[in-house]
């Protein structure tokens, strides 16, 4: 173990002199293979990110949404199936919901309308609590301005603003307008006793898909949607969009691939030299080729390295400027939030095996090439 | 569902992998009819050189199939958010009837790798490489093993369907399912430990007296294989309960989980080191006798019997260790 330890040891430090032995070349390895690495970490990582800030957000969702469906449309919900569905053992609560989407002709962006569950966040009549991205997409310079909205040609309905988010809550609340409830039904012409849709929290986790199928025999016509089924359906987007760019990323890959195939085969006359020397002085092949793997196993974890926190700078101190429109979607109001540095172990180990492992096997043929040549025929 | 990062890498390693065992299979079909080392021909040196590629390609294989297994079960144990009933890897690995083939072929590959680059080691050790045509026997019989668990593998990944209701640990480790896993969540708490420790006890006991004798390294490597069949029973039936504080949950797979401090690799990777070891004194013994690795294969051979008591004597502190701070009481 010890003569072992001590002949590993001896390798890596031939090996990093051969290294800095030729500065120049080796630097151009890493620093292209970083910026492989570094692409790929910038998409998991933000990938990841987005993930989690999912599954952060939707932890305070309730449980279970239930909506109407006609001729598989959604359509307003009677306020009795609120009823019904508090009935249910298990269920805490049960409540309409009064919300939707407006579309502001004025710049092209969509507000998402909303009368609040919480009463004190319910602003006075005539009155609106609106996102930080409202006023920003309006270009409402001063503090008090009113909010003008225009449901149709010729139409005009004016609404003081009684607050405005602030930016630690974006992602939830950007486009967001919230609204006194007789002002949403007045303004979007909606009946007393019709809602967009009921939602119900329940208090044991595991009785979800029970009162499920309790409440979907009781109303079949209703659809009933569960956090879990929302939290997945995220999940999948974001692993989706993530995997594309890695597979996008994997054309890059390829071409490191070849390139570094090609450097190592391709050996200059001083390289070629020394090997020939070293096998001349009694290295055997397998030294050789050892000492090879060392130098490849150096300049990956250099690059590994390099690349991985370049990709998590980009990602958590630039907000991934170079990947965000594909990751995280775009919008006229778009949220403008900073991103939680979360990582993980599998992570990790993806992005490991994803770029290592192609990288030692393009060379490990070359590699082997060389260290088996007769020391004349290398020297000649 | 393939287009997940984690997927991805280990489609690609497993294959590469594929490509390896095709092409080294080939070539060892070439050693076994034409390898003679009193040969002094041009193609008897390529094939010379050509060996030091296969056994490099194989580490290396063997390095990326065992990073491939520890992100397998981490991956699966991720993905159970995904699917409609599952809470851990078990979940996951069983949405389709791949899964769990899957992982025992890749655990499979696992042992037959690493007993290959033991005999590998064992080979270079001989000035005349004597075991060559053994070796590349054993790689023809490797190599089938390792196209199957690619296959199986993407088979598995191909058919993740995330609208399929699987079901979690709690339903497949229990007493009342059929199958393996009930068997072994079944034997009983005290029963496993017991058959552990009498097993154990073997170990150490035939440990010292090939180390004493320096033979009959056979029994020492039937007595490590069966403290690995024990441990994992034990695992199921008795030692996850103490890990988890719950005298039913029964899963291998959730002590791999950071609730649980990751404690399952603290018992898994000893074991399987460990068992490994054990196995691979008892495949060279055959060998030691050999005028060539005379000098040098006993030597090889006892220290492998130490490094695999060492692992067990981890793999044993480590059940100890779970069982003393639990506040479980499970018996008395």
């Amino acid at each position: 173990m010890m003569t072992w330890a001590r002949r590993q040891r001896a390798l890596a430090d031939y090996t990093l002199a051969a290294l800095s032995r030729r500065k120049g070349k080796n630097i151009a390895l890493v620093a292209i293979f970083s910026l492989v690495v570094f692409a790929l970490s910038s998409a998991m990582f933000f990938a990841a990110a987005l993930r989690h800030e999912t599954t952060v957000v939707l932890r305070d969702a309730p449980e279970i949404v239930v909506q109407k469906l006609i001729m598989g449309r959604q359509d307003l919900i009677p306020g009795d199936v609120v009823e019904t569905i508090a009935g249910f053992r298990g269920v805490t609560s049960a409540k309409g919901r009064l919300w939707g989407y407006y579309y502001d002709r004025i710049n092209g962006a969509n507000y998402t309308v909303m009368v609040p569950d919480d009463p004190a966040l319910i602003p006075p009549v005539g009155y609106v609590a609106v996102g930080e991205g409202v006023p920003r997409a309006r270009g409402l310079a001063w503090e008090g301005a009113p909010l003008f909205l225009s449901r149709y040609e010729g139409d005009l309905k004016r609404f003081d603003v009684d607050r405005t988010f602030s930016r630690d809550s974006a992602l939830m609340t950007a486009d967001l307008v919230l609204m006194n409830p007789q002002d949403f039904r007045a303004f979007f012409d909606i009946p007393e006793g019709l809602y967009t849709d009921v939602v119900a929290t329940v208090r044991n986790q595991n009785e979800v898909a029970t009162i499920v199928t309790k409440a979907s025999n009781a109303s079949p016509q209703m659809r009933f949607v569960t956090r879990a089924d929302i939290e997945r359906t995220y999940q999948k987007l974001f692993d989706w969009r993530e995997g594309l760019l890695v597979v996008l990323a994997g054309a890059g890959l390829l071409a490191f691939a070849i390139f570094a195939a090609e450097k190592a085969s391709g050996l200059s006359a001083e390289e070629a030299r020394e090997i020939g020397i070293l096998k001349a002085v009694g290295w055997d092949t397998r030294d050789v080729i050892a000492m090879k793997m060392w130098e490849g196993g150096l300049v990956s974890l250099g690059a590994f390295l390099i690349g991985t926190v370049a990709g998590f700078a980009h990602v958590f101190l630039f907000d991934g400027v170079l990947f965000a429109p594909v990751l995280r979607g775009w919008a006229v109001i778009y949220p403008d939030f900073a991103l939680a540095p979360h990582i993980d172990g599998v992570q990790l180990m993806t992005l490991a095996l994803l770029t290592v492992v192609p990288y030692m096997a393009a060379t490990v043929v070359p590699v082997w090439r060389t260290a088996s040549g007769d020391p004349d025929a290398v020297m000649r | 569902m393939i287009f997940q990062p984690p997927i991805l890498a280990l489609l690609m390693v497993a294959a590469l992998a594929a490509l390896v065992a095709l092409w080294s299979g080939a070539f060892a079909i070439r050693v076994l009819a034409r390898w003679d080392m009193a040969n002094m021909s041009r193609a008897q040196l390529r094939m010379e050189r050509m060996a030091e590629l296969v056994s490099t390609l194989f580490g290396a294989v063997m390095l990326a199939e065992l990073a491939a297994l520890l992100l397998f079960v981490f991956n699966s144990d991720r993905m159970a958010s995904l699917f409609v009933g599952a809470m851990c890897a078990v979940g996951t690995l069983n949405v389709n009837a791949y899964g769990f083939p899957a992982l025992y072929l890749k655990i499979g590959v696992f042992f037959a790798a690493t007993l290959w680059l033991i005999l590998d080691h064992a080979d270079r050790l001989g000035r005349d490489f004597p075991l060559t045509k053994v070796k590349y026997a054993a790689l023809l019989a490797i190599a089938p093993l390792i196209l199957a668990d690619g296959a199986t593998e993407l088979a598995y990944f191909l058919n993740l369907h995330t609208d399929v209701i699987t079901s979690c640990c709690t339903k497949l480790f229990t007493p009342n399912n059929p199958g393996l896993a009930n068997h072994m969540a079944s034997i009983g708490e005290g029963t496993a430990l017991v058959w552990l420790s009498v097993i154990a006890l073997a170990v150490a006991g035939s440990g010292a007296y090939v180390m004493l004798r320096k033979r009959g390294y056979w029994i020492y490597a039937l007595a490590s294989g069966a403290l690995f069949v024990a441990g994992l029973t034990a695992i199921v039936a008795t030692i996850s309960l103490y890990i988890y504080e719950d005298p039913n949950h029964h899963c291998p797979f959730c002590i791999l989980k950071p609730e649980y401090g990751y404690f399952g690799y603290v018992l898994y990777v000893p074991l399987f080191f460990a068992t490994a070891m054990g196995l691979g004194a008892g495949l060279l013994q055959p060998f030691a006798n050999i005028p060539s690795l005379k000098g040098k294969l006993p030597g090889l051979i006892a220290r492998q019997v130490v490094w695999s008591m060492i692992g067990f004597a981890l793999f044993g502190l480590a059940v100890i260790w779970a069982i003393a701070r639990s506040h479980l009481i499970l018996f008395g």
